[in-house]
């Protein structure tokens, strides 16, 4: 007959994973990672002069704001709600307004085919050093937002569905429809507070 | 008939444990699975602001955080109530970033190295100048890509 193992004595078990689960209880923190992503234009070399690309005025969206969190959109003022409706109005230039960017007709296959679209469209953000950050990331999410919805009509229109559910390359094509382009201008000293 | 049983002792049976163990440690591989470790402990102050295109960073591994925000009390005597930066543990100044990042990256797998995102996590009442400078050092360090931390509301 096999020996008999003594049973080992559990009782104390549940106290140690009750320390561990208060140890990971105090550690971590729900949060979840989330933000705006952006991406920033690649250094100018030392040696080079910074130049004023030059942009056709058509095709810029100047968006700037100021000390006290003013927005000031093609030099009329602004309140953030109206940026939205305005930035889609530009990027989409649906009517070809002569001062809405210039349309360029191309063929992007898959279920779109030739389309329309403002190819050289670009939204400055110039901000001031004083703008509050909430600020600043509320015009940066509005026009984020003008370029999902559009987006998200464009599903609607060529796949009948909403634009997370299409596949990659689907989106892929419809990126490329509207394309992501707010520049971040060099920070300029404007003199002045 | 019913008998009275007046002399036994009633005892509570002993309630039987062994399960608890079993239940605590559900609840810890439940946690330890949706939380995820502090990274740093603040010195700054920060009160995320809000906004609603989110995109979630997928991956913890790759992204690299920068703290912008006003010293917290204890340390407000030390260093004043300006607008302060931290990496990792400590305050830095806008000059170290670059070398923070390169040094951040070359740590990384080489494979990997060209996803690093870069997530600024600073007050909402921050001043844009502060930023705007920590930008400029991550153009120096090629760490283009860059996420901007807020947390998720519905509407204004």
């Amino acid at each position: 007959m096999a020996k008999k193992i003594p049973q080992i004595n559990a009782s104390s078990m549940a106290d140690i994973s009750f320390l561990l689960l208060i140890f990971f209880l105090v550690t971590t923190s729900m949060d979840v990672n989330q933000g705006l992503t952006r991406r920033l234009p690649a250094p100018i070399p030392p040696d080079q002069k910074i130049e004023d690309t030059d942009i056709n005025k058509r095709n810029l969206l100047i968006v700037k704001i100021n000390s006290a969190n003013q927005l000031m959109v093609q030099g009329q003022e602004m309140s953030v709600k109206q940026l939205r409706e305005k930035a889609k109005e530009f990027i989409a230039n649906v009517n070809d307004d002569a001062n809405l960017p210039k349309l360029y007709e191309e063929d992007f296959g898959g279920q779109i085919g030739v389309v329309k679209y403002a190819k050289n469209h670009v939204i400055s953000v110039q901000n001031d050093v004083d703008t509050q950050y909430q600020a600043y990331l509320d015009v940066q999410n509005e026009l984020v937002a003008a370029y999902n919805e559009l987006r998200d009509e464009c599903a609607h229109k060529y796949y009948h569905k909403a634009f997370n559910e299409l596949d990659e390359d689907d989106q892929k094509l419809i990126q490329k429809v509207y394309p992501q382009k707010i520049s971040e201008a060099e920070p300029k000293n404007y003199g002045g507070n | 008939m019913a008998k009275i049983r007046r002399n036994e002792k009633r005892e509570m049976p002993a309630l039987n444990t062994s399960s608890l163990p079993d239940i605590i440690f559900m609840l810890l591989f439940f946690f330890m699975s949706v939380t995820s470790m502090k990274e740093v402990t603040y010195k700054v102050q920060i009160q995320n602001p809000s906004a609603t295109e989110l995109t979630k960073l997928e991956k913890k591994s790759l992204v690299r955080y920068i703290y912008v925000g006003t010293p917290t009390k204890e340390f407000q005597k030390a260093f004043g109530s300006e607008t302060r930066i931290q990496l990792d543990d400590a305050f830095a100044d806008k000059s170290e970033i670059a070398d923070y990042i390169i040094n951040e990256r070359s740590a990384m797998n080489e494979s990997e190295q060209g996803l690093m995102t870069v997530s600024i996590k600073a007050d909402k009442e921050t001043r844009m100048g502060v930023i705007a400078d920590i930008k400029q050092e991550l153009r120096k360090a090629y760490a283009l890509k860059i996420s901007y931390a807020a947390t998720q509301r519905t509407n204004y």
